[in-house]
């Protein structure tokens, strides 16, 4: 017996609207000031009205292009009733037999592998209140918080077309950088503005051969792209252990909810939820329908700019760049791109503007908890001042980065950023000749120290080494050239030596 | 809808309704609901054939407002009217997160 892992996600992302879904409250994440983002229309008050944020629309027909799906003509919203206390009105208003887009897809790529994922659907829907519960284990009240309430929200629906833990991940991972990229959400995790739930069963093939599918079970709120890894793989073990057990296939019983518990890395069994009939969906007599006209889906999709995958290419064919790093540099998000780009033009090598910004810029970033837009080096500043000069031979490229680290730990005394090119021109400058790294292109100088050192009694062994073959010997005498001359590039320090030897 | 209505029907409705009948309103209800359904069952008699079914009673669309932020409610004037609050939050009483709505 065998089986394969078949993932569906349901993916909750709210737009960067400055004001809700229906009314003018502001969207904003505000968790510590409970209750002061509501008005009449998003609590529910009678004789309230909702009305339609063009801006909202907007945003969901952005990302509707995005995720290659084609936006409808005509679409409506509808009421789909449920009661919970985070959701005043006792009915959602969302999109049913009518969403604003269908039919998209995604690719993604896992280990060297090319897969495009479907997309069914999106709708744009609004968000519910918070609920907190008490934890403290004596049944008090539940506290609410309708902040959130109202928030503009596009639902995307996945096809069941990943086949493991990893190309879910990837597939999240891949939405989030597109819709980052076109600016319809901050998609932030911790924040819930991106949120997932996973649908996950097997297809088991039978020793003779008979394929069977297990019973689908829902995963809801998933906050980490970790979590949506994690909770898969074992939803997986889960079901193929029930299997082997019971036998049981989809259909023989009701599709299961279930929590993900981060802490004890289980997912745990969670109140049934209502059948779909049971939401009782009617068109919301409170809001009229929305037509698009081929003019207007035109214009958003002129106005999206290049995506991500696009970019990735690109990169590769104009920079000459690995896949891996056009990768590394486009997963950074638009901005990093931008500065990249500018970079690399500045320098002319895409290249060495990949190294310097995969290895030196981000290892700052991270180890100092800042964006690209806050990064104390313009991309103008690190192009001249600093890959130029190694390409010029005026220090060594060693020389360069440690002048990057002064110029960084410069920045972690002041936090000032070097926003005038030519101070910052004259920093380099000032570093290059206090810490002695001036490439010496005098040869006539290193000339003299090579044979000085050469010429010293102790080192004649390493001399006799080398001309026995011992390359390694060459070290010790670059080693004692470099001490004396720290501006030498180690190659021709390196190339005269060995010159000197055979000449010898 | 000429089925008529059973006192199952009438149970289930006001348990999604959040409502508790007693033995007696759930007769009363059964009976007045299969009432008013009757009455609406007249529209059946209207041939539909080939007719788009409508989305809203009123030939309007595209009604939009510009995305502008506008006053909210202070936090006491939004609490002001719910039973219990503890000045920042609404109190629900605890919600059971693995109770079934039937349980």
């Amino acid at each position: 017996m065998d089986y394969q892992i078949i993932v569906g996600l349901e993916v909750h992302v709210q737009l960067q609207t400055k004001t809700k879904l229906f009314c003018g409250c502001v969207n904003l994440f505000n968790p510590d000031n409970p209750n002061v983002q509501t008005c009449p229309v998003c609590t529910a008050m009678p004789g309230s009205l909702p009305v339609m944020n063009r801006e909202a629309f907007s945003l969901a027909m952005k990302t509707a292009v995005a995720i290659n799906c084609g936006i409808a003509s005509f679409t409506k919203w509808d009421r789909k009733q449920y009661y919970y206390p985070d959701l005043p009105k006792a009915y959602q208003i969302s999109q049913f037999d009518l969403p604003f887009s269908e039919n998209g897809f995604l690719d993604i790529e896992v280990d060297g592998e090319q897969r495009k994922i479907g997309i069914i659907r999106a709708h744009l829907e609004e968000d519910a209140g918070k609920n907190m519960h008490d934890e403290s284990g004596k049944g008090g009240d539940s506290k609410v918080d309708l902040n959130r309430c109202g928030t503009p929200l596009v639902e995307i629906v996945s096809e069941p077309d990943m086949r493991s833990a990893a190309e879910a991940k990837e597939y999240l991972e891949e939405l989030k950088l597109l819709l980052t990229y076109i600016d319809v959400s901050d998609c932030n995790m911790q924040e819930g503005s991106l949120r997932c739930d996973a649908n996950v069963n097997l297809h088991v093939t039978n020793d003779d051969g008979e394929k069977i599918a297990t019973p689908i079970v829902e995963v809801k709120n998933l906050n980490s792209f970790r979590g949506v890894e994690l909770a898969i793989e074992y939803e997986a073990d889960r079901q193929w252990d029930i299997y082997q057990e019971t036998g049981l296939k989809i259909g023989d019983v009701a599709k299961e909810t279930r929590g993900w518990d981060a802490t004890r890395g289980k997912t745990f069994g969670q109140r049934g939820k209502e059948d779909a009939a049971d939401y009782r969906y009617f068109p919301d007599p409170d809001l009229v329908p929305v037509t698009v006209t081929e003019e207007e889906k035109q214009a958003v999709r002129d106005s999206l700019g290049e995506l991500p995958a696009a970019r990735r290419s690109r990169f590769i064919e104009e920079y000459s760049l690995s896949k891996y790093d056009a990768s590394v540099i486009v997963s950074q998000g638009n901005s990093f791109t931008l500065y990249y780009e500018s970079v690399a033009k500045s320098c002319g090598d895409g290249k060495q503007a990949a190294n310097w910004l995969t290895q030196e810029v981000l290892r700052e970033m991270n180890e100092r908890k800042i964006s690209i837009e806050d990064f104390p080096i313009t991309s103008d500043g690190l192009a001249t001042s600093l890959i130029n000069r190694v390409r010029d031979k005026k220090i060594s490229i060693k020389s360069a980065k440690e002048i990057f680290a002064r110029l960084m730990e410069d920045f972690g005394e002041s936090n000032e950023s070097y926003g005038d090119n030519k101070a910052f021109d004259q920093r380099v400058e000032q570093l290059i000749e206090e810490m002695g790294l001036a490439l010496v292109s005098d040869t006539g100088e290193l000339e003299g120290v090579v044979d000085a050192v050469l010429a010293k009694e102790q080192n004649q062994k390493a001399i006799e080494d080398f001309k026995g073959g011992k390359q390694a010997a060459v070290g010790a005498l670059m080693g004692q050239v470099m001490k004396q001359i720290k501006g030498a590039d180690a190659q021709t320090v390196r190339k005269m030596i060995i010159e000197k030897i055979q000449n010898m | 809808m000429s089925q008529k209505l059973t006192r199952g029907d009438v149970t289930k409705v006001a348990l999604l309704a959040r409502l508790k009948l007693s033995d007696e309103e759930l007769d009363t209800f059964t009976s007045q609901l299969s009432q008013v359904l009757q009455y609406v069952d007249v529209l059946n008699e209207v041939d539909t054939e080939n007719i788009e079914p409508m989305a809203h009673a009123i030939e309007v669309s595209n009604v939009f407002r510009e995305d502008e932020v506008q006053p909210s409610l202070s936090r006491e004037a939004a609490l002001q009217n719910a039973p219990l609050t503890d000045g920042s939050h609404y109190l629900v009483p605890q919600i059971l997160e693995n109770a079934t709505p039937e349980s």
